[in-house]
């Protein structure tokens, strides 16, 4: 019989394996992907140049060596030098992160404030005009590219209206477009995601109980249905965070966003490995600590979950 | 689809009172429309060499970045414009269906086959098997997708097979987690302890019994991934990690207009548009599959 802390310690355990597989899946792609110091150097550098640059980068040793050292490493938090900017990888990939924690914040929060009441009262107010003027927006929301939403933003509200800046960051108005295409799929997802829960929810016997009861609709909404409702919302809001993350390497590239996300695409190109593997174990790391947090939350709500 | 869709229909207005029946007979339409459209495009795609107007990798320099018109000064109709090499914008999008499509399918079944066996198996077996395909499904979600598409990508090469594997595996966790999830409810339902309890194989009850609860579900999902993976196609191409030019691809002609895009914006917005359709039919078809399919929804009023 395991209590609730056991049931955390699995977690967490469980956690420490997927981070470890994330960093070594990570160093395996990009150890594949090819030798990145004719990138360093002048075309006509010499051989013993080339030689002197992957000794230094510890490129020379075997395979296995180069597994071990990243390893020790990334239980201190160290990449290794960016071969890009010639500073620690992690100090690199640490100093974009702010732009997107700004970006990722007000996209996250404009989505669950307006998706979260909306998607209650669609599952309330079942076909009614709302419900179908919502969803049909949600799901519109959900099925454009995140990238096509940036550029027809760019195109009506910044190259034809003039109210937005294309690119760049600065003052609340570069935020806002960034933010409303980053954040429009977790909004449709959202609203769709609450609803259908709430409306599964609605159906059940002990909701029929509290109406028999003579429960007033909005106690029955409020206590019974949105508790029981909580769980599925909880799960692909934990995805959506997952998604948003996702989404900010698409949306950074499109605007410009000087974020750890198009710091982690222009990375790739440049073959930086140190600051892919920082940027990359980042993202791992925030987003198995988001559900790590929401695992703690189900287990709370619901009993059974901690099996 | 109309044979899956028409007799509980029929079923359920026979039962139902009038406005009931009334209501359940126009449920089909929009999915009757969304599958025309999925027809529709996938007609395209077949016949693409007889429908394009012109040949979509080759321009004429006297007709570059022409806006939609039906004569330019080389006395061509180029009904959605052309681009900045002077190639009908048209045609490349009627050629693009080809990519979008085809890759498209392919990874549906590559992810669908993968991630579906796994949430089988992990649901009902439990275990370590749980334990194993779990915590690489997490770790898998544990960070952007499109970081690792983009390793793996710029390792392997911008193929067409490289992508259908990559956009098809980006989607396996979703099958899985979700019939994982129904799985482990399922097998603890009376019915499948009284039919192992009876003697009966579990092959037969994955097959039998539990195959049926989630097939619902699969088909729902597999629709809806369907929508996912023509965009991730779409967002790789876009970032060049896709399909390469001169090939024409959505999500391709996108990023070439997007230089244009003041002077030009047909050159993106038209692919675009067509894109955000795609996608929007294919995943409104999965909602209605749900609703019809799941019983649990079936003549709900």
């Amino acid at each position: 019989m395991r209590g609730f802390s056991g049931f955390l310690a699995y977690r967490l355990f469980r956690t420490l394996v997927a981070l470890w597989l994330v960093s070594t899946v990570v160093f395996v792609v990009m150890r594949l992907s090819g030798d990145p110091v004719p990138l360093l150097l002048p075309p006509d550098a010499p051989i013993s140049e080339m030689e002197r640059v992957r000794h230094d980068l510890g490129l020379d040793r075997s395979l296995a060596v180069q597994y071990g050292v990243f390893l020790g490493n990334v239980i201190h938090g160290d990449f290794g030098r960016s071969i890009h900017f010639r500073q620690p990888a992690m100090a690199v990939a640490r100093s974009y992160l702010e732009a997107t924690f700004e970006l990722g914040l007000v996209a996250f929060t404009i989505a669950l404030v307006v998706a979260f009441p909306l998607g209650v009262i669609s599952a309330v107010k079942r076909n009614s005009f709302l419900d179908h003027a919502a969803m049909g927006l949600a799901l519109v929301g959900q099925s454009a590219p995140t990238f096509f939403i940036g550029i027809l933003l760019i195109l009506t509200l910044s190259l034809r209206l003039d109210l937005f800046p294309t690119s760049g960051r600065g003052d609340w108005r570069n935020l806002v477009l960034p933010a409303l295409t980053l954040g429009a799929f977790t909004m449709a997802s959202i609203a769709r995601i609450t609803r259908s829960a709430v409306l599964e929810v609605l159906r059940a016997d002990f909701v029929r109980t509290a109406r028999a009861k003579g429960v007033t609709e909005l106690w029955v909404v409020a206590k019974h249905t949105l508790r029981n409702a909580a769980l599925p919302i909880l799960t692909i809001t934990g995805l959506q965070f997952g998604t948003l993350l996702g989404g900010a390497v698409v949306t950074e590239t499109v605007f410009a966003w000087p974020g750890i996300g198009r710091l982690a695409i222009q990375s790739i190109y440049n073959r930086d490995y140190p600051v892919v593997q920082s940027t990359v174990f980042i993202a791992a790391v925030l987003f198995i600590a988001i559900n790590l947090v929401l695992d703690v939350l189900y287990g709370i709500l619901d009993p059974r979950a901690r099996a | 689809m109309s044979d899956a869709g028409a007799p509980p229909s029929g079923a359920v207005a026979l039962a139902l009172p009038a406005p009931q029946a009334g209501r359940r007979v126009r449920v089909p339409r929009p999915l009757v429309l969304s599958a025309l459209f999925i027809g529709l495009l996938a007609l395209v795609a077949v016949a693409a060499p007889i429908l394009a107007p012109h040949n979509p990798e080759r321009g004429s320099l006297r007709a570059r970045l022409k806006p939609p018109t039906r004569e330019a000064p080389d006395g061509k109709t180029y009904l959605l414009g052309t681009d900045q090499l002077g190639r009908d914008v048209l045609s490349r999008m009627v050629f693009g269906t080809r990519v979008s499509l085809t890759i498209g399918f392919a990874a549906v079944a590559v992810g669908g086959l993968v991630g579906g066996l796994l949430g089988l198996v992990a649901g009902f077996q439990g275990g370590w098997v749980d334990e194993v395909v779990m915590t690489v499904a997490d770790a898998q979600l544990a960070f952007p997708f499109i970081l690792l598409a983009i390793g793996i990508i710029a390792v392997l090469g911008p193929s067409f097979p490289n992508l259908i594997i990559v956009v098809g595996l980006s989607g396996w966790v979703t099958y899985a987690r979700v019939l994982r999830s129904q799985v482990l409810s399922l097998r603890q339902r009376d019915f499948v302890s009284a039919i192992l309890g009876l003697g009966g194989s579990v092959p037969r009850v994955l097959v039998r019994h539990i195959l049926p609860n989630v097939a619902s579900t699969f088909m729902v999902i597999a629709t809806l991934e369907l929508a996912r993976a023509i965009v991730l196609e779409a967002t790789l191409s876009f970032l060049g990690l896709g399909i390469q030019p001169p090939t024409p691809s959505w999500g391709g002609m996108i990023q070439e207009g997007r230089e244009y895009l003041d002077s030009a914006w047909w050159i993106s917005v038209f692919p675009g548009v067509l894109l955000m359709l795609t996608s929007f039919m294919v995943s409104r078809t999965g909602d209605w599959l749900r609703d019809v399919l799941d019983p649990t929804l079936r003549g709900e009023s």
